[in-house]
């Protein structure tokens, strides 16, 4: 780069040097005020009477302020925190120091409202919140990271800039057991953030976290950490793919609480469906509605053949004939629908996919022996499906494992894991090969992708085909997770997530084509509406504006497929792909998944 | 490979008898035969409009041919893009079709799904032979990408190359799925003249590997350089076929092209009659004007 090299304006204008104290004392001021009471009273969720050690929330600001104080300090280019901030430096302070003040200030609020007036807070409350506001306010004075576009802009749009920063340099190569140890470790901060919120007892703690983990993600994205990370993880892809499992199979040993772990069993359960889901629609792009009739149908033949006193069918399978029968059934359907239907394209198949995945829940409802034969139940579904037993392990107890606890819902969790482990093999490994390239092919033009000798129909099916089975495998984990089935969870749009709906959003939210946006994506969509139970009636309409918010702010999902990234975003991101190295061929070519 | 050319016994590698289109009332194609044997370039020349896409839509199988047939090495073709490609006829586009955004590999890669039988068990169990026919399938693609001269770009999103080298990226794909017969509609359009010589360099180094060519062009001077045979069709007919000689001074060609200035004007005359018709450029303007207004209405795209 050799055009003048001016440091951007700050959008405050207080001195650099000035602006970096600021902050750093300012942050300081809030870690040490999160060691004070904040408030006289445990009526307060969290008790936050205690002085010299931070509980509940004021762990939250506790964390985010030494985060921005670190960062800040790496600002002075202090040997041995330089490598916190290889993209923007001052952006990422900038976001963590809103971030402690959001935090801070939420706390503060929520105390005042809680316990009715501003009188309840203690002055560790307000030495906190002093510290959080100087942080933030000397913060917005620190120089931008990329200059400025338009030297008119408004202050909104300066506001923005300067949470900006550009893309990190490649990085020095590190030996490659550093780099393990890096996914590594960040595997366990992850897991350790994941069941943190999810094991908050409470909304406000939950809401904390979300201010706190969201401001700070996107710091560190804005550091050039997070591009680093994924780079080491597609170079180290089975090890990270290793390290995700272990880190998932670690989950239910660090939830103590019956309800908490089945909501992780329910997220794994939603996550599998859609990433069932994201080889139709982010490998194939076929747009299916109806996708969560599947489950249902997997579901369905799961609690038929289960042993269940109202099932109509009076036959006990073993798991692995009912998990066969399941994927089975759904297999049969999904041809069934759609050789019919896989004729149309875009906007038609949409349509006649939501239809079928309506007349699945329709049937199934009128099976009841009264409108039709006497299968389903009807309406009452098919309840009190026996737990499993594998060779004298029964699911429904509690079983102590190498000194820890493990619940019903922490087995059930256990043994969806397995299955979707399996689906994200089967995701990677079709997504990678022939199979795989030929459904990008029609994805991208069918029309080319037919005259270059590819059956599309015979592969749209295939596509279609394998996305219920999948989903099927799921279903027949879910029956037992849930000790019934009922036509009303197989919906287009309901309020408990493994629904059509959600499905497509989870996807799309995560990053469609992916292999751990889905699952991004349904974490966040049931996590969010289970911990925030005063929104539940208003979970959809919250749901429609995060995801309008989503599509004008990040177009191509959460975890961005590079191809995607490089569609939405081309004009800011010129396509440098990594270069070729020379020895291992096939290693340097974009995947599918990522 | 190159023996091919050598020997010299031409067997006809493509075979089209009578094809006619019919789009409701109108007759965009009319019982064209056309034959292209082995190691021979042939070019299909016309006006716009003259239905040389849809005739080749006809001969790929995009479109059903209401009447005639089309036959390859001897066994009639059915119309069904992925079999007709998998029985040896590969295509690209008028209008750049690639996969955009997949990268350039992945485009060549894509093209060799006919001679790869690696179904989806392979895939997920990764039996012994899926490594290797992936292998094999890289190596022939990067091998294609070296001969149009794309290596160096391979990890390069399909979408992010220059127009030129889109055009060559297809024609790659094309090779790709290893084709007896290789279809090119409008290879060199939009490239300057030094791109349309490597162009033609390209296809005659692909004809010197024993694959033949029928190729669109509306540029003469390059189709009358590359092509042993040319074919000229006006208005869904085939008017012409012969050697470029021919053709140029066929002056039916002529006429369809810049039209016939005077009705029933004698040939011989006709090169005196079009210089004195230059003095008085403004009746010769309209006169062309008016014949291609009526050439355009049949106009020609793949709308599938």
């Amino acid at each position: 780069m050799t055009t003048n090299h001016t440091t951007p304006a700050p959008f405050l204008p207080i001195p650099a040097p000035a602006a970096r104290i600021g902050t750093a004392a300012g942050a300081t001021l809030a870690l040490i005020g999160t060691f004070l009471a904040w408030t006289w009273t445990d009526q307060f969720p969290g008790d936050l009477t205690v002085t010299g050690y931070p509980g509940g929330l004021q762990v939250l600001t506790l964390i985010s302020a030494a985060l921005t104080l670190l960062l800040a300090l790496s600002g002075y280019g202090i040997r041995g925190l330089r490598w916190l901030t290889p993209g923007g430096t001052n952006s990422p302070v900038r976001l963590l120091a809103l971030g402690t003040l959001g935090t801070t200030g939420y706390t503060i609020g929520a105390i005042a409202y809680d316990l009715g007036g501003i009188v309840n807070l203690e002055p560790g409350a307000w030495v906190s919140g002093i510290g959080a506001l100087i942080a933030a306010l000397t913060a917005l004075g620190l120089p931008g990271d990329q200059p400025h576009t338009d030297t008119r802009a408004t202050a909104w749009q300066r506001f923005r800039n300067s949470l900006g920063a550009p893309q990190a340099p490649r990085p020095k190569a590190l030996p490659s057991w550093a780099e393990i140890l890096i996914i590594v470790a960040a595997f366990g901060i992850g897991l350790y953030v994941f069941a943190y919120g999810i094991d908050t007892d409470y909304t406000e703690l939950f809401i904390g976290f979300l201010i706190t983990t969201g401001f700070a993600f996107t710091a560190l994205h804005r550091a050039g950490l997070v591009s680093r990370l994924t780079a080491l993880t597609t170079k180290h892809r089975n090890i990270t793919l290793a390290a995700a499992l272990v880190a998932a199979v670690c989950f239910p040993f660090t939830q103590q609480k019956e309800e908490y772990a089945l909501i992780g069993a329910n997220i794994l359960i939603f996550g599998t469906v859609a990433l069932g889901l994201n080889v139709v629609v982010g490998l194939a792009g076929l747009l299916d509605l109806g996708y969560v009739a599947f489950l249902g149908v997997g579901a369905y033949a799961a609690a038929l053949v289960s042993g269940s006193t109202m099932s109509a069918i009076g036959v006990e399978f073993p798991f692995w004939a009912a998990v066969l029968t399941g994927a089975g059934a759904s297999l049969v359907f999904g041809v069934l629908i759609g050789a019919p239907t896989l004729r149309l394209r875009g906007d038609y198949l949409a349509i006649v996919t939501l239809g079928f995945g309506e007349i699945f829940r329709l049937t199934v409802n009128n099976l009841n022996g009264n409108s039709g034969p006497d299968l389903t139940n009807g309406s009452q579904g098919i309840p009190s499906i026996p737990d499993l037993n594998f060779f004298g392990f029964d699911f429904g107890l509690k079983h102590n494992i190498l000194g820890f606890d493990l619940g019903r819902s922490a087995n059930y969790y256990l043994l969806m894991l397995v299955f979707t482990a399996v689906v994200v093999l089967v995701f990677r490994r079709s997504g990678e090969s022939r199979i795989g390239r030929a459904w990008v092919a029609i994805r991208e033009d069918e029309t080319a992708a037919t005259a270059m000798g590819i059956n599309a129909f015979r592969l749209k099916l295939l596509a279609f085909a394998l996305g219920a089975t999948l989903a099927g495998l799921a279903g027949t984990v879910q029956a037992h997770v849930n000790y019934t089935v009922t036509p009303e969870q197989y919906q287009f749009a309901g309020s408990v997530p493994p629904n059509s709906a959600f499905l497509l959003a989870a996807v799309i939210l995560g990053g469609m084509g992916t292999l751990s946006g889905p699952l991004v994506g349904a974490a966040l969509l049931y996590l969010i509406p289970a911990k925030l139970q005063f929104m539940q009636d208003y979970q959809l309409f919250l749901f429609g504006i995060a995801l309008i918010l989503l599509m004008r702010v990040r177009p191509e999902g959460l975890v961005a497929d590079r191809r995607k990234q490089l569609e939405f975003h081309e004009n800011d991101q010129p396509d440098v792909p990594e270069p070729r190295q020379s020895e291992e061929t096939g290693a340097g070519i974009a995947k599918a998944g990522a | 490979m190159n023996t091919m050319t050598t020997t010299k016994t031409p067997t006809t590698v493509l075979d089209a008898n009578g094809v006619t289109m019919r789009f409701g009332g109108l007759t965009a194609v009319r019982d064209v035969d056309l034959t292209v044997n082995t190691g021979e370039i042939v070019g299909l020349i016309g006006p716009n409009g003259a239905g040389k896409t849809t005739f080749f839509n006809c001969l790929t199988g995009l479109y059903v041919p209401t009447e005639g047939k089309v036959s390859y090495k001897g066994t009639v073709l059915p119309p069904k893009p992925h079999l007709v490609t998998q029985a040896g006829i590969a295509r690209t586009f008028q209008n750049i079709r690639l996969f955009a955004n997949m990268s350039v590999l992945e485009n060549v890669l894509v093209g060799r799904h006919t001679r790869t039988k690696e179904g989806l068990w392979s895939a997920l169990l990764r039996l012994p032979g899926f490594t290797k026919a992936e292998n094999a399938s890289r190596e022939r693609a990067m091998e294609l990408l070296e001969f149009i001269g794309l290596a160096d770009k391979a990890d390069h999103l399909a979408r992010n190359l220059p127009y030129g080298d889109q055009r060559k990226l297809e024609i790659a794909r094309a090779l790709a799925s290893d084709p007896g017969l290789l279809l090119l509609d409008e290879p060199t359009a939009g490239m300057n003249p030094q791109e349309t010589r490597v162009t033609e360099e390209l296809i005659f180094a692909i004809r010197d590997q024993g694959i033949a060519v029928l190729v669109i062009e509306h540029d003469m001077r390059f189709i009358f350089n590359l092509c042993d045979r040319v074919a000229v069709l006006v208005q869904g007919e085939k008017l012409v076929e012969g050697t470029p000689d021919i053709v140029q001074s066929d002056e039916r060609v002529v006429a369809a092209y810049l039209g016939t200035p005077f009705e029933g004007a004698p040939g011989a005359e006709e090169a005196a009659e079009v210089e004195a018709a230059e003095a008085s450029t403004a009746k010769a303007t309209a006169a062309t004007d008016a014949d291609s207004n009526t050439s355009t209405s049949t106009e020609e795209e793949d709308t599938r």
